[in-house]
C-alpha cells in the first residue's frame, strides 16, 4: 500500500525533471484485450479443473496406451481403502508403483462434519461438489468451447497487436545461458524488479508464459480432443501424436498439473512484484515502476 | 502399506455420505438459470463433430492382436426377469428383433435371420464416459441395412432402441434401458448391431443376444439386449422424452466427446 500512495502523490514536476531516474511513474502495462481475456480464462480454466477432477474421480487411473481399465496396470492411481486394524478409511496415492498415504486430501477426505468421504479428489475441490458425471461433463466442454474461444482471440490479439512479439518473445541476448542464470538468481531471492527493468517481462517470465500459452493450453486442448471418438474418427493421427487414447488423458492430467504449477508460481511472483500493483495493472492496465534504489 | 491389505472398497459408504453432504458448488452447478451455458456447449460439441464427420469418416480399426482380455462390461450384466431367462435357456431361440415405427415394412426377425444377413466385423475401441478404453471386435449387421430393408420412410428422423434390461422397477414399467440416434450416426457404416464379440456368441454381459456398436459416440450410446427398433420422428414421447435412459437422467444425448 505504501507503494501506491507514494505513485499517487507523484513527485512535483521539477523533481522530476531535476532528478529523471528515480522518478515514480506508472505505465500503461496490459492492453485491454489481454485484461479481458485473462480474467475470463481464471473463470474458465478454474471451471474446467474443477470439472475435470469430478471426472477423473470416475475412474482414478491412468495409464499408457491405447487402453486401460480397471485390472489393467496403472501408472498413477488414487484409491480408497480399509485399515484392516482400525476399520478407518486410507486414502492411497499409487505413483509408479510406490504407494504414499494422502488420506485428507486424496482417496479420503473429510465433510465438513468431519465425515470421512472416499473420492479421489476431495469434493470441494470438483464441480459439481459431489456425484454427478453427466453435469461434470456438461460443465467440462462448455467450459472447453469458452475457453478455446477466448484463446483463439488472445491469440489473434497478440499476433495482431505485436504484443507476442513485443512482450513475450525474447530476444537472443536475453537467452545467453549467464543471462538466464542470473534471472534465476534473481528470482530465488526473491527480489522486487525495479527501475527500467520493471518495464517489461525479464526472460524467465517471458519463457514461462511461453510455454503457458503456446506449449500447456494447447497440448490440453489437443489431448482432450483425443479422447473423443467422434474427433479422431476425423483425425486419427491424435493417437499418433500422443500414443493412444489413453496416453493422451495421461498427458492430459499432466499438463492440468503444471497449469496449476504455473498459476502457483505466477500468483506468488505477482504477490513477490507487489500485490496490488499487479492486481490494478491487470485490472486497469496501469502498473507502478518503483525507481531503482539511489546509490 | 502392509496394514492396508484390505481391498474393500469404500465406494458405497462414501458416496452415501458425498450424497448427504451439501457442498458449496453443487446448487451453483446444478442451476437452471446455468443451464443455457451448458446447453451452449452441447449445441457447439454436435455441430462442430458434425462438421468436422461429413466426409463420414471411419473410426480407426485396430488387428486382433490389440483385443483387450477382460473387456469390462458396463450397465446391466444380467437383466432380470423370467422372459429373458426362458431366452437364455432356449439359447435365444425365441428372441425377435422387431423392426417398426415410421418403416413402410415393419420386420420380426430371428437371430438365425439376422445372422444370415450381410455382416461386418470391426475390432474398434470402447470409451466410456468414466474414462476408461478396452478394444474388443464386433461382428454384428450394419444398421443401415435393416433400416433399408425395413423401408424408413423420409419423415423418420431418429431410431429408438428399446432394450430387455429393465434398469429401474416401476409399476408402469417404464425403467427398460433404451437409446436413440439420429439417421447421421444410424447410416454410419460402423453403427452395427452385434451378435459377436471377439469370434464368439456375444456374452450375456456384454448384450446378448445382440447390442448397438456406434463407434463415433461413448459407452452408454451403444445399447445392450436390443430387442426393437423404432422408427420416430420425435423423441419427446419416448421414455421421459430426452431419447434414452441416461439422457432422462441428465446425459447429453450426443456423445460424441
Amino acid at each position: 500500500m505504501a507503494d501506491i500512495e507514494q505513485v499517487t502523490a507523484t513527485a512535483p514536476p521539477v523533481a522530476a525533471a531535476s532528478d529523471p531516474p528515480h522518478r515514480r511513474e506508472t505505465i500503461y502495462r496490459h492492453s485491454l484485450a489481454v485484461r479481458v481475456t485473462h480474467w475470463a480464462n481464471v473463470l474458465f480454466l478454474t471451471l474446467l479443473l474443477m470439472s475435470g477432477l469430478r471426472i477423473f474421480n470416475y475412474h482414478p487411473a491412468l495409464y499408457w496406451g491405447n487402453y486401460g481399465y480397471r485390472g489393467v496396470p496403472s501408472i498413477f492411481s488414487i484409491a480408497a481403502l480399509e485399515d484392516i486394524e482400525t476399520d478407518e478409511p486410507v486414502g492411497v496415492t499409487t505413483i509408479a508403483g510406490h504407494n504414499f498415504i494422502t488420506t485428507g486430501v486424496l482417496g479420503v477426505s473429510y465433510d465438513a462434519d468431519g465425515m470421512p468421504v472416499a473420492g479421489a479428489f476431495p469434493n470441494w475441490l470438483t464441480l459439481p461438489g459431489g456425484p454427478g458425471l453427466a453435469l461434470a461433463r456438461d460443465w467440462h466442454f462448455a467450459m472447453a468451447w469458452l475457453f478455446v474461444l477466448n484463446g483463439t482471440l488472445y491469440l489473434l490479439f497478440g499476433l495482431a497487436s505485436g504484443h507476442f512479439r513485443r512482450d513475450l518473445v525474447p530476444a537472443a541476448a536475453e537467452l545467453r545461458p549467464w543471462s538466464l542464470l542470473r534471472d534465476v538468481f534473481d528470482h530465488l531471492r526473491l527480489r522486487r524488479v525495479r527501475g527500467e527493468a520493471a518495464r517489461r517481462y525479464n526472460p524467465l517470465q517471458k519463457l514461462a508464459y511461453m510455454v503457458a500459452v503456446f506449449v500447456l493450453l494447447p497440448v490440453m486442448v489437443i489431448s482432450g480432443l483425443t479422447m473423443s471418438p467422434a474427433v479422431t474418427a476425423a483425425m486419427p493421427f491424435l493417437f499418433d501424436l500422443f500414443g493412444g487414447r489413453q496416453s493422451a488423458r495421461t498427458i492430459h492430467f499432466i499438463a492440468a498439473n503444471l497449469i496449476v504449477l504455473f498459476v502457483l508460481v505466477h500468483v506468488i511472483q505477482v504477490f513477490v512484484a507487489g500485490a496490488f500493483n499487479g492486481m490494478r495493472s491487470m485490472i486497469t492496465g496501469r502498473y507502478a515502476i518503483t525507481p531503482e534504489a539511489r546509490s | 502399506m502392509s496394514r492396508l491389505m484390505s481391498r474393500r472398497s469404500l465406494m458405497v459408504a462414501g458416496s452415501a455420505a458425498a450424497a448427504s453432504l451439501v457442498t458449496g458448488c453443487e446448487p451453483i452447478a446444478d442451476a437452471p438459470s446455468l443451464r443455457w451455458i451448458l446447453d451452449f456447449g452441447q449445441f457447439m460439441s454436435l455441430h462442430a463433430q458434425r462438421l468436422l464427420l461429413t466426409g463420414q469418416p471411419l473410426v480407426r480399426e485396430y488387428s486382433e492382436a490389440d483385443i483387450t482380455p477382460d473387456f469390462p462390461p458396463n450397465g446391466t450384466e444380467r437383466p432380470a426377469g423370467m422372459a429373458y431367462f426362458q431366452m437364455v435357456v432356449s439359447n435365444f431361440a425365441s428372441y425377435r428383433l422387431t423392426i417398426d415405427g415410421m418403416v413402410a415394412k415393419p420386420l420380426s426377425l430371428s437371430l438365425d435371420d439376422i445372422k444370415a444377413l450381410p455382416s461386418r466385423t470391426q475390432i474398434t475401441q470402447h470409451n466410456c464416459d468414466e474414462g476408461w478404453t478396452a478394444i474388443g471386435q464386433w461382428t454384428g449387421v450394419p444398421l443401415a441395412q435393416l433400416l433399408t430393408t425395413a423401408g424408413i420412410l423420409p419423415e423418420a428422423r431418429y431410431v429408438v432402441f428399446h432394450c430387455l434390461d429393465e434398469m429401474v422397477r416401476t409399476p408402469d414399467r417404464s425403467g427398460f434401458y433404451y437409446e436413440s440416434l439420429d439417421l447421421f450416426d444410424a447410416y454410419h457404416p460402423q453403427t452395427i448391431l452385434a451378435y459377436a464379440m471377439n469370434g464368439r456368441p456375444l456374452p450375456l454381459a456384454h448384450g446378448a443376444p445382440l447390442r448397438l456398436r456406434v463407434e463415433r459416440q461413448i459407452g452408454y450410446k451403444h445399447a445392450k439386449y436390443v430387442s426393437r427398433i423404432e422408427a420416430v420422428d420425435r423423441l419427446d414421447r419416448i421414455g421421459r422424452g430426452k431419447g434414452g435412459f441416461w439422457e432422462d437422467r441428465g446425459y447429453q444425448w450426443y456423445a460424441g466427446q
